[in-house]
């Protein structure tokens, strides 16, 4: 019981860090770059991707043994759509605001290939713990990568940072940041940065395995 | 990358230079084509200080200091010395600086040569290997970021005397600058917004209102002069770029002279000189073959009076050149000369080649 | 992992995908009832709003149709290009007419509504209702309230005419932002060529469209 447990949490953990969505597998870039001009926009973003991502999740490891390989895909994307229609119509219900900003892009979350690479690659083939698990790391992976740039945009490009006033009135806005240019500019120093950190961690790994040779080969395989 | 060199790898100073091929000794080092561009910028730089005081002084010493940092900090340790001694980030900063508004604050001019030399060539892995003029691209990057602050102009000449500083200059970092000057149309403003036109013997001192650097087209081309003597430049690049930008105005003129400047005005307006001259000559961004290069010059004369008349900006310089600079490579491989003996398919298209 | 080793036949794919399909139809129609009535409660409420700021002091508003050359009330839901909407304060007493105007701005269509005062000749209040203008430059046409408030008492009675900032001679002239002539020059274009076309069909002062109590269309979206 104790080994399945720590498993799951591993599942989960690799998705914010070692197998990050944006980050390392760089997946999903349309909502990535469309929707992070501001901080609650992308968190929003987040929240939705990370609604469907968990419940297709689940539906789609609880019915595997249904699902004819034939029609999987398709069978994903009606599950997935599903999801995301639910999500667009309670935005459009309760956040109206947020839903004129969004625009598209709610709808386009069927269309992220993230989540049917999840459906893909890992709930069709794991139980349903484990499924949900890793979408709900994976969303938190994704909703990290989306908060961190739609932070810096909003940062540098309002002054702000969820409407609140950072700098006073004398702020002079960098315009880039708010239009694509600036998405594209500030995902590409962050992964700059996210694989400068690997780099780094790596290097450390190494120097802990010649103490320990142990340890090193059960954080590769994971 | 680093690790190339294993006598640079254990610290101590290497007595056997490894480099690779070609290993002709030549005059021309890199130092030494740089010290050359130094010399030809010289005149711009004066000029600067002459129009708008020590404001430009400030912008200018910021922008290099911008630049050569951010090369000695993305450099490794031990290549330091070496990188830094060839003197090419602190000229990206001084050809920025250049581009730049008198009365831009100091804090954008330092972050534009941070991105210069950080966008523009660390992240393509240094001196020779980036795509793009890094100068240019600072500059876009600074129009694309601060557009109210770097189209803020201010007169040449409007000084009471040398050290009257813009209060703008001294701005906080991330806070705006309060123009304490009347602000001011370039020329080229003035032609697409009021159809005025500026006499050219404004354009050909310099005392108009732009960017510090590319208001006195007479001590540009001077400097061009001098790059042009040292054999420092190639110099189908310029004659392609002013002759294209020349007729293309002509044309236009000729259409409608109600509506278009005249050809001069296109030539000593704005940045086109100062651009011309050092930046789309820069060797490592535009094409190697001759045929290239004079693809490459008509593309930059031709965009830049496109742009002028046509875009919503009054100023195409900048995205002209950069524009061309992406399309380099692509001239370059469709440029190559012919290999001896092969290829007989193409001896008819290489014969019209100019030499 | 996978059961299905022998090839399944065609029903029971067809079968899946109808099943599918059937139990997301279902719960799709259960969310779209479920908040249709908040949606459509928003729609209202935002185009209200947008009427109420024009029109200083109007609390009421009904939606206008011009056919058969004259005003006539509608009561649908919703809203169409061809509408005009005529504000009323607490007595029913008529304000004026909010008239809609669509045009292209620097990036994408500016939709805006701007209040007019028929026995003025004047625009009273203008209300960017959606623009993809440039962050920090083209979005101060709603942003800055020094633009906006330009539109609060301005003569229409020529063509407007946007000026650079410090310029304005004329009583239908307006400062343009600067560094954002563009999209100035847009939305005044915008309004000038919404008032050419309703301004034949507003009918003469005195004639103006009473307020009819126990409107249906006021009732479902006067909250």
């Amino acid at each position: 019981m104790m080994a399945t447990d720590n498993i799951a949490y591993e599942e989960m953990i690799k998705g914010i860090w070692r197998d990050n969505p944006v980050f390392v597998q760089v997946l999903g870039m349309c909502p990535m770059l469309a929707v992070t001009n501001s901080a609650i926009n992308a968190v929003v973003m987040g929240v939705a991707t990370f609604f469907v991502l968990v419940g297709s999740s689940f539906l789609v490891s609880a019915f595997k043994q249904w699902i004819p390989k034939q029609v999987r895909i398709s069978l994903y994307i009606i599950i997935i759509a599903t999801f995301v229609t639910v999500v667009d119509y309670s935005l459009l219900a309760m956040l109206p605001a947020i839903h004129k900003e969004l625009g598209a892009f709610i709808p386009l979350i069927v269309a992220n290939c993230m989540i049917l690479g999840r459906q893909e690659a890992f709930a069709s083939k794991n139980t349903v713990k484990f499924a949900v698990m890793d979408a709900v790391g994976m969303s938190a992976g994704f909703m990290i990568a989306l908060f961190s740039l739609g932070a810096v945009r909003e940062i540098l490009g309002v002054g702000a940072l969820f409407g609140f006033d950072l700098f006073g009135p004398d702020f002079e806005p960098w315009v880039i940041m708010i239009l694509p240019p600036g998405g594209f500019l500030t995902l590409g120093l962050l992964l700059l940065f996210f694989n400068w950190m690997t780099e780094k961690r790596k290097q450390f790994l190494i120097q802990l395995a010649e103490v320990d040779n142990e340890t090193i080969k059960v954080k590769a395989n994971g | 990358m680093s690790n190339n060199n294993p006598n640079n790898a254990s610290g101590k100073d290497p007595h056997l230079l490894l480099q690779s091929a070609p290993l002709l000794h030549q005059k021309l080092t890199t130092p030494a084509a740089m010290k050359d561009v130094w010399i030809a910028l010289l005149p711009a730089s004066c000029a600067s200080f002459w129009f708008f005081g020590i404001s430009a002084v400030l912008i200018l010493l910021t922008s290099i200091a911008g630049a050569i940092l951010t090369e000695w900090i993305f450099t490794p340790t031990e290549k330091r010395r070496f990188a830094l001694s060839d003197t090419s980030a602190g000229l990206t900063g001084l050809l920025l600086g250049l581009t730049l508004p008198a009365g831009i604050p100091l804090w954008m001019a330092f972050l534009g040569g941070m991105v210069s030399i950080g966008l523009g060539k660390v992240i393509w892995g240094g001196l020779g290997s980036n795509i793009f003029n890094p100068a240019l691209l600072g500059r876009a990057f600074l129009l694309g970021t601060f557009p109210i602050a770097m189209t803020t102009w201010v007169s040449a000449g409007d000084l009471s005397d040398f050290f009257q500083l813009h209060s703008s200059n001294l701005a906080l970092p991330f806070m705006q600058g309060q123009l304490d000057a009347m602000s001011e149309a370039t020329p080229l403003g003035l032609m697409k917004f009021e159809q005025q036109v500026t006499s050219f013997g404004s354009l050909f001192i310099g005392n108009t209102a732009g960017s510090i650097g590319e208001t006195s087209g007479f001590l540009i081309i001077l400097g061009g002069i001098y790059l042009f003597l040292r054999n420092a430049i190639n110099w189908r690049i310029p004659v392609a770029i002013l002759t294209t930008a020349a007729l293309f105005s002509l044309i236009l003129l000729l259409v409608d002279n109600q509506q278009y400047p005249s050809p001069l005005f296109t030539l000593f307006s704005g940045g086109l000189l100062l651009g011309t001259f050092f930046m789309a000559t820069d060797p490592v961004t535009s094409p190697l073959t001759p045929k290239g290069c004079w693809i490459f010059g008509i593309g930059i004369g031709f965009l830049v009076v496109l742009i002028r008349v046509y875009g919503g900006l009054p100023e195409g310089v900048l995205y002209a050149i950069l524009l061309m600079n992406a399309a380099t490579p692509l001239i370059d491989r469709y440029t190559q000369p012919r290999i001896f003996g092969r290829d007989k398919q193409n001896l008819k298209n290489n014969n019209k080649a100019d030499k | 992992m996978s059961d299905s080793i022998q090839e399944p036949g065609s029903r029971r794919l067809i079968m899946s995908m109808a099943i599918a399909g059937f139990i997301s139809g279902f719960i799709i129609i259960a969310i779209y009832l479920l908040t249709f009535d908040t949606i459509k409660e928003n729609k209202a409420r935002e185009l209200q709003q947008a009427v109420f700021k024009v029109l200083p002091g109007a609390t009421k508003m009904q939606k206008l149709h011009y056919e058969n050359n004259q005003l006539v009330l509608v009561h649908i839901d919703g809203v169409d290009d061809e509408m005009i909407f005529a504000g009323y304060d607490e007595k029913g007493q008529f304000i004026g007419y909010a008239i809609q105007g669509a045009g292209p701005g620097f990036q994408d269509t500016i939709s805006l509504l701007f209040g007019y005062l028929s026995t003025e000749k004047m625009v009273i209040g203008m209300e960017i209702l959606d623009s993809r203008e440039t962050p920090g430059l083209g979005d101060k046409i709603f942003k800055d309230m020094d633009f906006v408030n330009e539109f609060k008492g301005l003569s229409i009675k020529s063509d407007l005419k946007a000026v650079k900032k410090g310029k304005k001679i004329k009583e239908t002239e307006i400062d343009a932002i600067t560094g954002a002539t563009i999209s100035s020059k847009a939305v005044v274009k915008i309004i000038n060529k919404a008032y050419k076309k309703w301004s034949p069909q507003i009918p003469p002062v005195g004639n103006e469209p009473a307020w009819v109590e126990n409107n249906t269309a006021q009732k479902t979206e006067s909250q």
